[in-house]
């Protein structure tokens, strides 16, 4: 070994704030060094780009946010999007048409349901059999949309509340939203990506107990929102990082498509259950709540007050429940042939209709045998239908070519269109005023890229 | 409908497998030739039209067919021993309405058609079609006058379709001149409204007008129908990639997009492609 001298390696040494002063740096990533100093040579100008994201916990998902930044104000605002991108619509050209349900209900996740029943809805009209869809299974769908709209909001105001510093709110928010995956669990077998509402139908009918595990879970729920309310609703610090942020005027909403909470906090009580009824919406009792305000807080109260509309159609849909009947059409040709049991091994295949199709009908057996792997054939055509999802008006474009699967389909999902508020609701703004608009609009990254 | 619809659309491949199931008979292989009688009586979900028996001979629009099927159970050739061999079904998208349309579909198509003709363009040049279907109105436009069409939808008081759904792709392959569908969905919340306008491009000259200067909405779903279909929004700010990677090569949602298999770590085997696995259909 040698003595260490100047070749030997070391620890550089700190640089002198001196030698730093007047020179310019920059960040790079990507392209040519020479470029980018060229233009910044030639802008002259201090000009920081920031990248949120993709990985961000603001950015409820691998949403990737470029601001360009003056100091604390955002000059310009860039949203990035496709980080989550899985082919969803691809993927179920290649399956039949009760598969696709399977995935579609993975595109927005923290609203399944509501892509579950747009796209059943679509695949009925297709088939010209909305009309004999059973009641009961019409009921069911709209009990499960409702409790997944307030499950999606709770997840809103719990992430929001999260994202401002609030863990408090989203401890509150995860735990109501709790007691519905719960009543979802006992319902479809599963908290997530449920596949319980079926071209036809739903499922399986809602088992003994569940009507009255509702009432249950809709009294907590209740109990939850009113301790968010006191936590939220008077808050100075609530208010002040929410209020005046983020605003979208009406004409902004319209010309930009964005719908849902965003457009009726503008005033505007646009609606599709009111305007476009499915699924009997017609039939039930609730209002469309509207604020004026047009900001990040006007959506807050509309999304809470949203809540309590769904907890009336819940419990109108429980009443409603009362009357049994079946819950899958009578057309054997599209209805799927088993109903789902619980057994000693879990859910799955009735253990009578195990018996009939194994052991006393051969016919069942091929038709149930045809129907599960070569699905039922869809007379050409396309439809569009809509339902309005907890983050605005969803989508289902659906074209089929007269096969067992689907030709096209494509989801028009709300927060996909609404994200391209970001620019006009960020710019001019604070850096974290961001996270607060961010979050007003509720992106769910599942639903942006499918 | 435009001529290019009328090509018989069967391939050889499927002529070959209606050809042959009766190997016995003497009659050539022409003989079981799928004539455009054949169709119009195979064919599906057409919609029924009153005293169509009445008026036989006056000529019928043509069909847009999608699809030819024989057989049944997905079996053919040789291998097809159910009897079922000679079936030929044809599949058509539903054609071209009449009037009256029914409901509100006729005013707003007669406002249209006035706005139309007032500016000069001509209604019957930029509306090629209109199709009434399960309760939904589709307008065929011609590409040449999207713009001034989706912009008097938009503007004329009695029309007011404000709200735009986005736009999105469908591509149909066997349609020689006009493979590539952009579908644009749009609402009008003054009247309560809501229809479909669809624009046909060939694939060989995949250009259309962006609509964005009409609908900003339309941005990001004319990057993803571009992304996916390769439909170019002339006058788009920034057709960019959207969901795939920028340097992604090719259209994954086109019908000739190449899919994947899976290999399998035994033998060198692989799971084939989606499209080329067995299939009922």
């Amino acid at each position: 070994m040698t003595a260490p001298t100047s070749q030997t390696p070391h620890a550089t040494r700190h640089v002198p704030q001196d030698e730093t002063q007047g020179v310019p740096s920059f960040e790079a990533s990507g392209g040519d060094w020479s470029d980018i100093a060229e233009e910044a040579a030639r802008l002259g100008e201090e000009r920081i780009v920031v990248n949120m994201g993709p990985q961000h916990p603001s950015t409820h998902g691998v949403l990737r946010l470029m601001l360009e930044i003056d100091g604390e104000t955002v000059t310009e605002a860039r949203a990035g999007i496709g980080y989550l991108h899985t082919g969803i619509e691809k993927n179920m050209e290649f399956r039949t048409w009760t598969q696709g349900v399977t995935f579609c209900t993975r595109m927005d996740y923290v609203a399944p349901l509501f892509q579950e029943a747009a796209y059943c809805l679509a695949v009925e009209k297709l088939l010209g059999i909305t009309d004999d869809v059973p009641e009961r299974a019409s009921v069911i769908r709209v009990l499960m949309m409702e409790l997944n709209r307030i499950s999606s909001h709770l997840v809103f105001l719990a992430t929001g509340g999260n994202e401002l510093g609030a863990t408090t709110i989203m401890i509150l928010g995860f735990t109501a939203r709790e007691e519905i995956l719960k009543i979802f669990e006992l319902i479809s077998g599963l908290r997530m990506n449920h596949a319980y509402i079926r071209p036809g139908g739903v499922a399986q009918d809602v088992p003994p107990g569940a009507i009255d595990s509702v009432r249950e879970a809709l009294v907590k729920v209740r109990d939850y929102f009113r301790q968010l309310e006191d936590l939220m609703l008077a808050n100075p610090i609530l208010q002040a990082r929410m209020k005046d942020v983020g605003a979208l005027s009406l004409a902004a909403c319209m010309s930009l498509g964005v719908t849902g909470p965003l457009l009726r906090a503008t005033g505007l009580p646009y609606d599709v259950r009111k305007t476009d009824p499915y699924c009997g919406y017609e039939t039930y009792d609730f209002d469309v709540p509207t604020q004026e305000a047009a900001d990040s807080w006007a959506r807050l109260l509309v999304r809470i007050e949203e809540c309590y509309q769904s907890m009336r159609i819940v419990e109108q849909c429980l009443e409603r429940l009362a009357k049994p009947g079946p819950v899958m059409v009578a057309d054997k040709k599209v209805a799927w042939p088993a109903q789902l049991a619980i057994g000693t091994d879990g859910m799955g295949n009735s253990l009578d209709h195990i018996k009939e199709i194994m052991g006393t009908s051969m016919e069942a057996l091929i038709h149930h045998f045809k129907l599960v792997t070569e699905g039922f054939r869809v007379p050409a055509g396309q439809v569009f239908q809509t339902v309005e999802h907890p983050r605005g008006e969803l989508g289902v474009h659906l074209v089929s070519d007269g096969g067992t699967r689907p030709y096209r389909a494509h989801f028009r999902d709300p927060s996909f269109n609404n994200l391209q508020a970001v620019s006009m609701m960020c710019e001019g703004g604070q850096v974290a005023d961001v996270v607060v608009a961010v979050a007003s609009i509720d992106p769910v990254l599942g639903g942006v890229d499918r | 409908m435009t001529d290019e619809r009328k090509q018989d659309p069967v391939t050889p491949e499927k002529a070959d497998a209606s050809a042959a199931v009766k190997p016995g008979e003497t009659a050539p292989a022409g003989a079981q030739k799928i004539t455009e009688a054949a169709l119009e009586a195979g064919s599906q979900n057409l919609p029924a039209r009153s005293g169509a028996r009445a008026d036989a001979a006056a000529p019928r629009t043509p069909l847009d067919v999608v699809d030819v099927r024989t057989g049944m159970f997905g079996v053919h050739g040789t291998g097809d021993t159910s009897g079922y061999g000679g079936l030929v079904a044809t599949v058509a998208m539903p054609g071209p309405s009449e009037r009256p349309y029914g409901g509100w579909f006729d005013e707003v198509v007669d406002v249209l058609a006035e706005v139309l003709d007032e500016s000069g363009t001509g209604y019957a040049n930029a509306v090629e079609s209109v199709v009434v279907d399960r309760g939904e109105l589709t307008l065929n436009v011609a590409r040449e006058h999207l713009l001034e069409v989706v912009r008097a939808l938009r503007d004329d008081p009695d029309l007011r379709f404000e709200l735009s759904l986005g736009v999105s792709g469908v591509h149909f392959p066997h349609e020689t001149g006009r493979e590539l569908h952009a579908v644009h969905q749009i609402v009008s919340v003054t009247h309560g409204r809501r229809l479909r306008v669809e624009v046909a491009v060939p694939q060989s000259d995949p250009h259309l007008p962006s609509t964005t200067s009409v609908y900003p909405a339309n941005d990001w779903h004319e990057r993803e129908t571009w992304d996916f279909f390769g439909i170019v929004f002339d006058g788009h700010p920034g057709l960019a990639r959207i969901q795939m990677p920028d340097d992604w090569p090719g259209h994954p949602q086109r019908k000739d997009y190449p899919l994947g298999g899976i290999p399998v770590e035994y033998k060198g085997a692989t799971v084939p492609p989606p499209d080329q696995r067995r299939s009922y259909s």
